[in-house]
């Protein structure tokens, strides 16, 4: 039996160790920089319970939940899936045309606009999908250069003379009517999206996908050793069309909570990253739905209470190197940690054998002819 | 585009006897390049004469995409460099950034050849993190190249905030740094301008392009230049070449052959690293380039590493592959929407000519792919009069699309790209 | 392993001497007290059976590996061989078995890299090159790309390569593994010219008539340690067997015969091409495997075993041809246009040959491993929800009922040795009620406790009334479970034998096309 201590150690010693190195460098940057760096991290944390900041924290770590889930699914199967950046940008802009166009009963509109994201969000996943599949062309490069475009269709999409809606100095797509919209609940003075829930719902649904169902063993079997896969029946080419698809569909959500909680309009403005911010979370967390919810908060919490930083004269931008350090650091220690575990089982089996096995001195034996 | 002359080239598995193939006879590569640019000038004419655009070879049009091409050429020699000793390099982005940063600060202090050399110092800093974490750690490449590009802009941003921000007043831009001198081989560009302003079919569009590439060039853009037959030189004629290479085709064996390979991949990246951040350096300290600017590089590492792909990791061919994307870079901003259009006739007529080859080597599919190819474009031409602004800003990257999805298959990475090599663990 | 210094031929100082050379990983022992006299200017048969220690052995006199006790000399003088380097040094130079060359890196770089500091890589080099070429009969140009080159000239450059490095004292890991009998011929002619020239060979096989074709002196090697040495020309076969797998060896005989009428599956006039040639990998073959009965297919490797099964298994595509799987209830099914799951599920049990890389997804704990292949069926699933405590439950019973060896279910599989990992392989594809088992080298590399309960095993299920495909290379396995057995030679299916009275070395014969096409061997 696999012992509690092993798998402690395998899945949360590497990211406090990653977190704790970073904080540790990024001190340093903040001592050359000539600030103080206890002084820094506590008004980050104080930020936290000052006005909105923890909503706003879980609202946006909503948002890169959905990212999180969106690339981890094609870690999954060792698919790069870069894309998720432009996937979600076609998704909302399409789905905020769409939802922006209709008149529809509450409920029903609000699913509509959902299953338009998602379609979308996939639809724009085949094209390097299929790419992949059919031209062996990388997904990484083709995915890499499908988020470049994608700001050229919204571009596109929400200029007034197709569907866009020029609002002052901004252009966007015409704003949701409000039965296509997702109730918020007021806490304190911030406004928690309604879509918190909907993203809980469907990271317990990932969870069941990869853990209880064919569909997710295949998929899990197919990126660890796809010639093993292959073997038992799983086709490789397959698992990554529908991987990648499956992806695409997660990433057109990545959007909706903004959308169908904030915005109701979609405008070359909006935020961009979200999509590259859910890679680093997926590493985070490892693939597993709880571990990218962590990752999702702690990222987005450096977000959020940076700002807080500039009242002391620091610069903000140190919560994005504490980030960058956090990913290198977390895949470096999860392979050390890995390693060091095989190892000791190996020993552990050898150990627990030793008597039974093999022994090399008892056959000598034999002799000459 | 030199692509689709061989659709499908079987590839031996390995492990499995495969029978000696046909020795083909082989043209040299510089004999090919030739062949193509000439191929290429010509598509370009007849459609320029053609449509009656003359953006397509005007000498305003090469130098722009000479100075758009640049980068992209160095990032491109950089993952040429790294790949060749078996590390995938997805940071080429993060380290030109951190480039950017580096030689806007240099040239502010000390010049513009000190900031070429801390361009190339932060690029290869950038390197060295990604060995630690791919060779030494084993960290999956494509992870750690992705944090790199995280790692590279938030480190940028911050030292921007920290040290321009107090000079220029913005946290998002430098001061204006000292650019390179520029030099125009002066006898011979005045020439080729008159003969450009002849508007002699074929003759002005050769002089045309020639021109674009001989006036106002910089330092930092011969040495570019020079880097790649020296990259060659260095891989594919040295000891220190061949060792490196073989890390990246067969580690296991090169390990068995008493060659370093931790050492070989760590020098790869690193240099890597450097080609990076002197691309970085060809966007702040070139004229006509803006000075260090947030988001500036703007996925050229990520085109670098596509041009690299697209020129089969050889430095001609990437050469090839960054002047295409620095071409059509160029061409619409030069020429803007109608430019592009007249892109897509040139295209059309590149198809017709694959199309006829490929019939005469009786590859009837291929011939029947390009024969559909052409109408699409051929459609999309006739039933526009531009293209809409918005898309024009990115012709390059469908470009890129375009090109991978045609010639990923004929490619010939090194074999042991991106994999995980550990000392001791061979069989 | 008195006899192994006692009867040392007395021609001057040994090129090689290994004394007591002892080598453990976690949980095995490799090595034991091996002992290994070369006399200078001999080929020296090193021989054994697959797992039994000879590759370590190798690795270790190469310098690839470090004895953990027991010392090395070299014409004489005691050396450490730390790395190959070392092993180069002192005139060692390796022929491994998987050729360790570069695809994209032309001959003559193959050859010069590492070794650039002899000659440069220039005209000098070059001109040494084309003199060892010559030497060992190397006929490609130096500027070929080496993934245009064949095996045997493959085999040719590796060679030369260690040549190039002044090596005296060559070691052939499995030469002829990879290669047609023209082609062992050619090599054989090229060795005993070397060998007047005065280099020492050592060469490890485990194939009897080569080794008495070629060798001076033989050393037999059995689970790890050297058992005995001997004189080829003198020694017969039967002796040298003997010696290998040794008196107390669990025989794979099969006692009574239960083959019976019934059809399971039935394969005519199977074609295979190779990706993008008109080659045929697999070429005509056409067989019938009954109920009850073991068909074994035996062949030098690389003659189209490996795509048979993966033909069969529809993992790659046939050109042409029929298959059919008659099921249970005698009802015959096509299996042309069914993916590999479709044909797992028609009753089809699959042993794989690299069972790393085809059986087992290593880093997932062992009652996962359990699911793979049968992630659609009871008792591990239930269609297309997995079934988590049925999976730990059945793995229990396999790890109980096939003996592996595991401090528990849930360690990895990478954790357990070779021949635990091989019993929960048997136990999982046995467990899915087959009707037809494809056993590929299913005791390759396995501790002989595990290849006796494997064969048990196999041997139990055919009286239960399994139709069993075996590939094997160990021929006295073949022959002790088959009770026909076909030859396969290029691709194609070329003679029968009966394994009641075929020898090994008729076999081994047939297999290397000496026995004529289409003739049966008897």
């Amino acid at each position: 039996m696999k012992s509690g201590v092993s798998s402690w150690r395998t899945r949360l010693l590497p990211p406090l160790l990653a977190i704790v190195f970073a904080l540790l460098l990024s001190a340093i940057a903040l001592i050359i920089s000539g600030a103080d760096p206890l002084q820094a991290y506590g008004t980050m944390v104080g930020q936290l319970f000052k006005g909105s900041t923890a909503v706003d924290t879980v609202n946006l770590g909503c948002v890169y939940y959905l990212s999180g889930l969106a690339v981890a699914i094609g870690f999954q199967m060792n698919l790069f899936n870069i894309g998720v950046e432009g996937q979600y940008r076609f998704a909302a802009v399409v789905a905020a045309i769409i939802g922006g166009a209709l008149q529809l009963p509450p409920v029903l509109h609000t699913i509509v606009i959902l299953l338009v994201a998602i379609v979308s969000g996939a639809l724009y996943a085949t094209i390097p999908a299929v790419l992949k599949v059919t031209r062996g062309v990388s997904e990484v490069i083709s995915t890499i250069m499908l988020n470049s475009i994608v700001a050229g269709i919204i571009a596109f999409l929400v200029n007034a003379d197709q569907f866009g809606v020029q609002t002052g100095n901004n252009v966007g797509t015409r704003q949701i009517a409000p039965s296509g919209r997702i109730p918020g609940i007021p806490i304190g003075s911030g406004t928690l999206f309604g879509f918190v829930f909907i993203a809980i719902v469907i990271g317990a649904a990932y969870w069941f996908m990869l853990n209880r169902t064919r569909f997710g063993f295949e998929l899990k079997a197919s990126g660890e050793s796809s010639t093993a896969a292959s073997a038992g029946g799983v086709s490789a080419k397959k698992m990554t069309l529908i991987a990648m698809l499956l992806s695409g569909a997660v990433a057109g959500l990545v959007a909706m909570p903004e959308l169908l909680g904030r915005d109701y309009s979609y405008g070359i403005t909006a935020t961009q990253m979200y999509g590259f911010t859910g890679i680093a979370v997926a590493l985070l967390g490892r693939n597993h739905p709880g571990g990218i919810a962590f990752g999702a908060l702690l990222w987005a919490f450096l977000d959020t209470s940076a700002v807080s930083l500039e009242q002391i004269n620091v610069s903000k931008e140190i919560a994005t190197i504490m980030q960058g350090i956090i990913v290198l650091s977390v895949v470096v220690a999860y392979e050390i940690v890995r390693r060091a575990d095989l190892a000791a089982e190996q020993r552990r089996v050898g150990r627990a054998l030793a008597g039974n096995g093999r022994k090399g001195s008892s056959v000598a034996e034999g002799g000459a002819v | 585009m030199t692509t689709t002359t061989e659709f499908t080239r079987p590839e031996p598995e390995s492990g499995t006897p495969v029978p000696a193939r046909r020795q083909r006879p082989r043209i040299p590569g510089w004999l090919r390049g030739v062949i193509w640019a000439v191929i290429a000038i010509a598509v370009m004419s007849t459609a320029s004469y053609a449509t009656g655009v003359s953006a397509l070879t005007s000498s305003n049009t090469a130098s722009t995409a000479l100075r758009l091409a640049l980068p992209i050429l160095l990032c491109a020699l950089g993952g040429l460099w790294a790949e060749r000793s078996g590390v995938i390099n997805i940071g080429l982005e993060g380290m030109m950034i951190l480039g950017t940063w580096g030689a806007a600060w240099g040239a502010y202090y000390g010049g513009v050849w000190i900031g070429l050399l801390a361009a190339i110092g932060f690029g290869a800093l950038g390197g060295l993190l990604h060995a630690v974490a791919t060779v030494t750690f084993r960290v999956n490449h494509i992870v750690s190249g992705v944090a790199i590009n995280l790692l590279g802009l938030g480190v940028a941003k911050y030292l921007a905030n920290l040290i321009f921000e107090p000079i220029s007043g913005n946290p998002r831009q430098s001061p204006t740094v000292p650019k390179f001198d520029t030099y125009s081989a002066v006898g011979l560009s005045d020439w080729l301008g008159s003969l450009e302003d002849e508007q002699r079919v074929g003759l002005s569009d050769v002089a045309g392009v020639l021109k674009g590439l001989v006036s106002g060039v910089a330092p930092l853009t011969m040495i570019a230049i020079v880097l790649i037959p020296v990259s060659y030189w260095v891989l594919w004629r040295t000891r220190f070449g061949l060792r490196l290479r073989s890390c990246g085709e067969n580690p296991v064996a090169a390990e068995s052959l008493g060659v370093n390979v931790y050492r070989y991949k760590y020098l790869g990246v690193l240099i890597s690293g450097g080609f990076a951040g002197m691309g970085g350096a060809s966007l702040v300290l070139l004229k006509g380039g803006a000075d260090y600017l947030e988001n500036q590089t703007n996925g050229r590492g990520y085109i670098g590493l596509a041009a690299m792909i697209f020129g089969n990791w050889r430095p001609g061919g990437l050469l090839g592959g960054a002047a295409l994307f620095g071409y059509s870079d160029g061409l619409q901003l030069a020429g803007g929407g109608d430019a592009v259009l007249a892109l897509l006739y040139g295209a059309v007529i590149l198809l017709v000519i694959i199309v006829i080859v490929q019939l005469f080597r009786r590859r009837w599919i291929a011939a029947g792919v390009g024969v559909v190819g052409a109408g699409v474009l051929y459609a999309i031409y006739w039933t526009n009069d531009t293209l809409p602004s918005d898309l024009i800003p990115y012709t390059a990257h469908f470009v890129t699309l375009i090109v991978l999805a045609v010639a990923s298959q004929r490619l010939r990475p090194p074999k042991a790209d991106g994999a995980l090599y550990r000392r001791g663990e061979g069989d | 392993m008195s006899a192994t210094e006692a009867e040392a031929p007395d021609r001057g100082t040994p090129a090689v001497q290994l004394t007591g050379i002892t080598k453990r990983f976690p949980g095995v022992v490799a090595n034991s007290d091996v002992n290994l006299t070369v006399t200078a200017g001999e080929v020296h048969a090193l021989c054994g059976e697959n797992g039994a220690g000879k590759s370590t052995l190798m690795k270790i006199l190469y310098g690839m590996q470090q004895p953990d006790e027991g010392a090395i000399e070299i014409n004489g003088t005691e050396v450490r061989l730390r790395n190959p380097q070392d092993a180069i040094r002192t005139g060692i130079g390796m022929v491994h078995q998987h050729f360790m060359l570069a695809d994209n890196l032309t001959v003559a770089e193959n050859v010069f890299l590492g070794a650039e500091g002899l000659h440069g890589i220039g005209r000098a080099a070059r001109s040494r090159l084309a003199k060892l070429a010559e030497q060992s009969g190397l006929h490609a140009k130096p500027d070929t790309l080496l993934e245009e080159l064949g095996v045997a000239d493959r085999q040719r450059v590796e060679i030369v390569k260690v040549l190039y490095r002044g090596a005296k004292i060559i070691i052939l890991d499995e030469p002829t593994a990879v290669l047609v009998p023209q082609e062992v011929d050619a090599l054989f002619d090229t060795i005993r010219g070397m060998k007047a020239d005065g280099y020492t060979f050592l060469f490890i096989s485990h194939k009897l008539d080569e080794v008495r074709a070629i060798a001076d002196t033989v050393t037999v090697i059995r689970r790890g340690t050297t058992v005995g040495t001997a004189d080829p020309k003198s020694i017969t076969s039967h002796e040298l067997a003997e010696m290998m797998v040794g008196s107390e060896l669990p025989s794979p005989q099969t006692r009574e015969s239960t083959v019976t009428d019934r059809e399971v599956l039935r394969v005519r006039e199977l074609r295979l091409s190779a990706e993008g040639s008109e080659r045929n990998v697999l070429d005509d073959i056409s067989f019938t495997v009954r109920a009850g009965e073991v068909l074994g297919i035996a062949g030098v490797e690389g003659n189209g075993q490996t795509e048979l099964v993966e033909t069969i298994m529809g993992m790659r595509k046939a050109s042409g041809g029929h298959l059919e799987l008659a099921e249970a209830d005698g009802k015959a099914r096509d299996l042309v246009r069914l993916g590999t799951l479709a044909r797992r599920e028609a009753g089809i049990g699959y042993i794989a040959e690299d069972r790393t890389r085809h059986s087992l997804l290593l880093t997932q704990p062992l009652w996962v491993n359990r699911i793979l292949g049968y992630q659609t069926r009871k008792p591990v699933s239930g269609g297309q929800l997995l079934d988590i405590a049925g999976a730990r439950k059945d793995t229990e019973r396999i790890v109980r009922e096939y003996d592996v060896r595991t401090p528990g279910i849930d360690v990895p599989a990478a954790a357990l040795s070779g021949g635990n990992q091989q019993k929960l392989i048997v136990g999982r594809e046995l467990s899915g009620n087959p009707v037809l088992l494809i056993a590929s080298h299913p005791t390759r590399g396995v501790d002989v406790g595990a290849q006796a309960l494997i064969w048990e095993q196999i041997r139990q299920a055919r009286a239960d009334g399994l139709a069993v495909l075996l590939i094997s290379a160990d021929l006295d396995e073949l022959i002790g479970l088959s009770d026909t057995i076909r030859v396969m030679l290029r691709g194609r299916l070329v003679s029968e034998a009966n394994p009641a009275t075929v020898t090994p070395q008729e076999l081994g014969s047939a297999m290397t096309g000496a026995a004529g096409e289409g003739e049966e061997v008897q």
